[in-house]
């Protein structure tokens, strides 16, 4: 914060030397122009009537919506069912595979660079494609159904459950590791008493967040085919049976809700 | 016991912490490494058992080259040295009979210890030696509920779990009080004395280390340039070893171990690292 | 524990016995959740059905696509890649930016400490709309409102980034530290100034670091979302997985990859340069 003195002899104060402002100002002006260019791609791509029609297809909409048609509840409790299954097996399924990844990953339990960086691409594709993405391919490979939403939520978890779960593993404390070394163990017996006991509360932490994650990703699988709720959405949304969608907001909303307040409820009490 | 021969130390970004270390060690002595912050004290009882490789020169223990060891053989070789560390390095999350009986970790196989069935003589022997210590009454609580001393003793009882022949012992007393200090070192020399241990014990404080060793060792950037009786350890010679600093902050003589005690209790546990006189008596009054 | 009991396992220890304590102390709720948890991994495994003929039939696609990861083909649809990931990426960034400029009013209406009370319901419950429902559930209906094509993305990816930055902004006003707000506040500042300078400066360097990851994760989403026509490079992938022409799926995931590899480390990047 550079303070100058002004041709009458007072001094000025400014927050930041003329250079870093301008710098300041040229890092604003390409921000600015670079959102412009990208909304003029859009606004191209664009069929803008309607756009302005919105309005009226919104309230269009929401009059066939409502009210919901209840009665249409009764058949949703068996893909809900599933819906949870996914979830949660697909978790389950997801930090049994994650476990070892993240061991592997990790600077200070990698038993070699190599395994490392192998590890880390498994971790860092698993993350990028989304579980829908991964539903899409193995409903090509599998056919639709329960299990092609298992096997992609599992595979999405690697990612996450593996990335969190390293970094809790490379921040662990060193010394208690050196000791159990110091006594002959082998490195087994090492990860299980020297590692293992400092980021459990870390992984049961991690887990349930996914799960919770999880269910919210797993209500929409069924629009590619990959069983849960997701299917009764695509084929009440394929019908243009409005209000049942809305039953299966509601259905969504509640459940989604109850497991996020079951999800911050166990991380309370592990932490 | 141990003899070390020509040890040498240089980390790979060139720093050398140990230069031509010649040392030995016979049955049953207890010994103190004195010297500054980064001598090199930590480096070299940790080349001893291997958590730092040494890059020259050879220690054998009993006969038996650790240098060249690995895989099983460095483990076997790592159980019959007990290792007390200055954060006591207990696993938190862990009871304290867990973390006692892994003191057994080189004895027993992966599952045995996964599922923590271990050998009946092993339990008992690690209770009796929470009996020693005087943590019978805690075997079920975790780690992390301890005090400072009492957490040490578990480190001492897990170290000696492991039935050692000698007892690496890296600044015992550096987080713990005067009086805590005191008492662990007394434990730790009467175990020695029990069971005949050979002891190498890091301590910055040099008042303990006349008390309780039976011969001292002072390194200074990774060269010992002091070794002895505690009683030849002379202001001049701490001088040596620590550089110059103004060392009789108190009118008895060095030399005589009572008068050491002395100042253990009513000055201040370090009478060598009093520049000033307000500082020893600062930390005087902090106890 | 009961005060026997630990005299008890002392006593069998000094004999040698010795076990790991239960995680769960009482034994008839521990069998109680193991028995549950049975009963639940029975019934969900039960009611997965798997057509193993499908499944044998698929397993050579899935040879297939993991040989396409080999030789993933960029060339025969290049146009409908680079206009997809056009759309994608100019999605991602108009939809960060105006997500993130209006989840700033509603996360400080969401902030208890701040916020007078019917603010604070508006506030939440516009929250967890946004954070409830998938990204693909609300461009299915901003679909139907605004036509096919990136603008639904794009309102679409805005409206969950409201969300989420607001949610955790609000988080982060909760729990700043008040003394520097009221020491600003001492000094005679109006709201506006408040803000600006004792809030604003706790907040701020959080605030980009999560943009940048939000940047990340709506690319993500922009890949998905093409699939019911709000645009972007979900929907070239979806056409490709549907014909058979793993080579380009292959090819569209890898530089789906490589650009969140890219902008993780952008990010950190960023994230060093405004701390």
């Amino acid at each position: 914060m550079p303070v100058s003195t002004s041709p009458q002899g007072t001094p000025l104060w400014q927050r930041r030397t003329t250079r870093a402002q301008w710098l300041q100002y040229a890092a604003w002006m390409m921000g600015m122009s670079l959102f412009l260019l990208c909304w003029k791609v859009i606004s191209d791509n664009t069929m803008w009537v309607f756009v302005e029609d919105a309005g009226r297809q919104g309230s269009d909409l929401i009059s066939r919506m409502l009210p919901p048609r209840w009665e249409y509840a009764s058949v949703l409790w068996k893909p809900m069912w599933d819906t949870l299954n996914i979830a949660t097996l697909g978790t389950a399924l997801g930090i049994m595979m994650a476990f070892p990844v993240a061991f592997l990953a990790a600077r200070n339990t990698t038993p070699h660079p190599l395994v490392r960086s192998v590890a880390l691409t498994i971790i860092v594709s698993s993350r990028s494609i989304n579980s829908l993405i991964w539903a899409m391919l193995l409903v090509t490979i599998l056919g639709p159904g329960v299990l092609a939403g298992i096997i992609a939520i599992a595979l999405r978890s690697i990612g996450f459950v593996g990335k969190l779960l390293y970094e809790a593993i490379e921040e662990i404390h060193p010394t208690p590791v050196e000791a159990i070394s110091a006594t002959g163990a082998s490195r087994l017996q090492i990860m299980n008493y020297g590692v293992l006991p400092q980021v459990m509360p870390a992984f049961a932490g991690i887990s349930v967040y996914r799960w919770d994650i999880n269910i919210r990703e797993s209500t929409v699988l069924g629009l590619v085919g990959a069983g849960g709720i997701g299917l009764q959405l695509n084929a009440s949304i394929n019908s243009l049976a409005w209000n049942q969608v809305s039953v299966i907001f509601v259905m969504i909303f509640v459940t989604v809700l109850v497991s996020e307040w079951v999800s911050a409820r166990v991380r309370h009490a592990i932490i | 016991m141990l003899t070390l021969t020509g040890v040498g130390k240089r980390y790979p970004t060139g720093d050398r912490a140990l230069d031509d270390i010649q040392l030995s060690l016979p049955k049953g002595q207890v010994m103190a490494l004195i010297g500054p912050s980064g001598a090199g004290k930590s480096t070299l009882i940790r080349c001893v058992n291997r958590l730092v490789e040494p890059t020259q020169g050879s220690i054998r223990l009993e006969g038996t080259e650790l240098t060249t060891l690995s895989g099983n053989r460095l483990r076997h070789a790592r159980r019959s040295m007990g290792m007390i560390f200055q954060e006591y390095a207990l696993v938190d999350r862990l009871t304290v009979m867990e973390n006692v009986l892994s003191g057994q970790l080189g004895y027993v196989g992966f599952w045995r210890s996964f599922l923590r069935r271990y050998p009946t003589e092993a339990v008992a022997e690690a209770f009796r030696l929470l009996e020693r210590v005087g943590l019978p009454h805690a075997i079920d609580k975790r780690a992390d509920a301890l005090s400072g001393g009492q957490r040490q003793r578990v480190g001492i009882a897990r170290a000696l779990l492991q039935s050692p022949k000698l007892l690496l012992v890296d600044e015992p007393t550096a987080s713990l009080d005067p009086k805590t200090s005191r008492q662990i070192m007394r434990l730790i020399r009467e175990l020695c004395a029990e069971r005949e241990l050979a002891a190498i014990i890091n301590i910055h404080d040099v008042a303990l280390a006349q008390q309780f060793a039976d011969r001292i060792v002072g390194l200074r950037a990774g060269q010992i340039v002091f070794d002895g009786q505690p009683s030849e350890l002379t202001s001049d010679i701490l001088t040596t070893i620590y550089g110059e600093e103004e060392w009789d902050t108190s009118p008895e003589p060095v030399e005589e171990v009572e008068s050491i005690e002395e100042i253990g209790h009513h000055h201040g546990q370090r009478p060598y690292a009093t520049p000033r006189p307000l500082t020893g008596l600062a930390s005087g009054g902090a106890r | 524990m009961s005060r026997t009991d630990t005299l008890a396992r002392q006593q069998a220890a000094r004999q040698g016995q010795w076990r790991r304590l239960p995680l769960i102390e009482s034994s008839r709720l521990r069998w109680a959740l193991v028995l549950s948890g049975v009963v639940y991994l029975a019934l969900a495994l039960a009611s997965v059905e798997v057509n193993w003929a499908r499944v044998a039939e698929g397993s050579g696609r899935a040879i297939n696509f993991l040989g396409a990861f080999m030789q993933p083909d960029f060339v025969s649809r290049q146009s409908d890649i680079w206009a997809g990931l056009l759309e994608s990426l100019t999605m991602t960034l108009t939809s960060t930016v105006i997500g993130v400029l209006l989840a700033i009013p509603v996360g400080l209406g969401a902030a208890r400490n701040i916020a007078p009370l019917p603010v604070y319901t508006v506030c939440r419950a516009i929250i967890a709309v946004s954070r409830t429902f998938q990204e693909i559930i609300i461009a299915i209906l901003f679909v139907v409102m605004f036509g096919f094509g990136p603008f639904a993305g794009m309102i679409t990816l805005a409206f969950a980034t409201i969300g989420f930055m607001a949610k955790l902004l609000a988080e982060d006003i909760e729990d700043l530290d008040w003394r520097q707000v009221e020491a600003v506040r001492a000094t005679g500042a109006g709201w506006w100034q408040t803000m600006n300078h004792a809030i604003q400066p706790q907040v701020m360097p959080r605030l980009i670091g999560l943009s940048m990851y939000r940047l990340d994760i709506n690319f993500r989403e922009s890949s998905v979302i093409g699939i019911v026509g709000a645009g972007g490079i979900g929907a070239t992938l979806n056409t490709s997985l549907s014909r058979y022409e793993y080579g380009t799926s292959a090819a569209i995931l890898l530089i789906i990859i490589a650009i969140v590899l890219l902008s993780e480390y952008l990010s950190s990047y960023v994230r060093r340069w405004t701390q």
